[in-house]
């Protein structure tokens, strides 16, 4: 039988702990600390938007998150597990789209449907002509990379992400390098795909209006040493439109209190 | 169609140009022969049965020397990118080697391996091998990290990594090094089928030379071409439908 103190010792994990994460970058010429006492918790199904200026550190904690670095400090949890390398149920999307140039599109969609046991090739051509369809580009499986736009790129990118079922995507500045159109495509079809499937998704952007529009929280970060500075919820209904009035009422308030860490930590503001 | 018309009426002028400068004595037959004699010379060789062996003998040194050279040139240079013990010994060998002529091999060559076939393909091998090895090397580091860091993510690891991301992602630069290891492997042979005489089978080199000796340039000029044409072959039918890909996959051309 299982009394309340057990219930309240074992309560479902959050899917995602950040606690107490520091690391630090040596160069030859200098020592970084990229992140300073990070902790952090994602919920199940949650949609986080990391916001700061370049060099804050809020990739690196992706990439510590995704298991691509370790932390020098602190550690990750994922479903209450350690995360001590990368794995399949946390999948990474770049900046730069990172699909490989030497396949086709549906052999990008493979790569990782390949590398998952237990599944026939049908299977996974059918799971992999599905993500496709997800991201509308099921009329381009047998194109090459290079023949794709910027924008279709990262959907090809996304759709292979999502194929292999993973619960958490991590996303890396993943429309930085788009076209403001194309971008704002791609803000509708991310919080269709979100509602649709129920990824727990963090989300690094340096685009505070982006942030206010894809999350459920935002969480700021200031730089030198990259720290979380503050947290805003955003409880606007979906989908979200990224120009609306009350989108902007809470990207205001967000580049206020950002801009207000940047001079703190460039010592120009007194506690 | 119409591409093919204005290079052969190119070449056959050529050829007209040269046979008249011959006959009307411009250039000494003795010297220059004419396309006719060099043609008569073909149609004797081909009869008496001398050019096929020989053409054997050479492509069959060839394609083993740099299929060896291939098959140990492409995992070194793999090796050679990934360890820094290996790149510090190695590869400053075989940076230093691939400068080296490889005909240059071909007195330790005899010398070890006596007037045999295995002296004829370790100067063929010597000549392929480094060049593939540097330009795997070269192309690895090459591969943008990035693509390594994705495939982790998607659950890649150690030698899948190694197989399906850095080697097709290096194949760009693989591929050129694998033509340099091929005109180098083409080029030393010929430069040894020259210079030594192997008793169990002459080479193309081998009836170069003869023909130098007897003072048959109808001969040489065959020979040359004969040398000429397998080049442009294997270019046409081992590395252009590679390249073609390439350039289709990475849309590097037109």
């Amino acid at each position: 039988m299982t009394t309340i103190q057990d219930e309240l010792q074992n309560l479902p994990p959050e899917k995602l702990v950040v606690e107490g994460v520091s690391k630090w970058f040596r160069t030859r010429r200098a020592n970084v600390h990229a992140l300073d006492n990070v902790s952090l918790n994602v919920k199940e199904g949650e949609f986080v938007c990391l916001v700061g200026a370049s060099g804050c550190g809020k990739s690196t904690l992706l990439n510590i998150i995704a298991g691509l670095e370790t932390p020098d400090r602190g550690q990750v949890l994922a479903d209450g597990k350690l995360v001590t390398g990368p794995g399949r149920e946390r999948m990474m999307m770049f900046q730069e789209s990172a699909l490989f140039p030497w396949l086709d599109v549906m052999g990008n969609l493979m790569f990782g449907l390949k590398l998952k046991p237990k599944l026939t090739r049908k299977e996974r051509r059918r799971v992999a002509m599905f993500y496709l369809q997800l991201v509308g580009l099921e009329k381009f499986m047998d194109a090459s990379i290079h023949e794709l736009s910027g924008g279709m790129k990262q959907r090809v990118a996304l759709a292979r992400a999502l194929a292999p079922n993973p619960r958490v995507l991590l996303m890396d500045e993943p429309f930085a390098a788009l076209d403001a159109l194309t971008r704002e495509q791609l803000y509708g079809d991310i919080q269709e795909i979100w509602e649709k499937r129920r990824k727990t998704i963090l989300f690094v952007t340096h685009n505070v209006r982006e942030a206010a529009c894809l999350g459920d929280r935002v969480v700021l970060f200031s730089p030198h040493p990259g720290q979380i500075k503050e947290e805003f919820s955003i409880d606007l209904p979906r989908p979200r439109d990224i120009n609306s009035v009350e989108l902007a009422k809470f990207s205001t308030s967000i580049t206020r209190a950002l801009k207000y860490h940047l001079r703190k930590s460039a010592g120009e503001v007194d506690e | 169609m119409k591409r093919w018309i204005l290079p052969t009426l190119c070449f056959l002028a050529f050829l007209a140009l040269w046979e008249w400068l011959v006959r009307a004595g411009t250039w000494s037959r003795v010297l220059v022969p004419s396309p006719l004699d060099v043609g008569a010379y073909f149609v004797t060789a081909f009869r008496e049965g001398t050019l096929w062996p020989a053409i054997y003998v050479t492509m069959k040194r060839l394609v083993l020397g740099y299929a060896v050279g291939l098959a140990a040139g492409l995992p070194l240079g793999l090796l050679n990118a990934r360890f820094k013990v290996l790149e510090d010994t190695l590869g400053v060998v075989a940076l230093g080697l691939q400068t080296l002529p490889s005909v240059c091999w071909a007195p330790l060559a005899l010398l070890w391996f006596g007037q045999t076939e295995t002296a004829m393909f370790f100067i063929v091998i010597m000549g392929s091998l480094w060049s593939v090895m540097l330009a795997t090397d070269n192309g690895v580091r090459n591969v943008p990290p990035i693509y390594a860091r994705a495939a982790r993510t998607m659950g890649s690891r150690g030698l899948h990594t190694w197989l399906r991301v850095i080697l097709p992602g290096s194949l760009p630069f693989v591929v050129s090094g694998m033509k340099q290891g091929w005109a180098f492997a083409w080029r030393s042979l010929m430069a040894a089928e020259i210079f030594i005489a192997i008793p169990t089978g002459s080479g193309l080199g081998t009836l170069l030379h003869y023909g130098r000796e007897l003072n048959a340039m109808d001969q040489v000029i065959g020979i040359m071409l004969v040398i000429v044409i397998i080049g442009l072959l294997a270019d046409k039918i081992l590395f252009s439908p590679v390249e073609r890909f390439l350039h289709r996959r990475w849309g590097t051309s037109k």
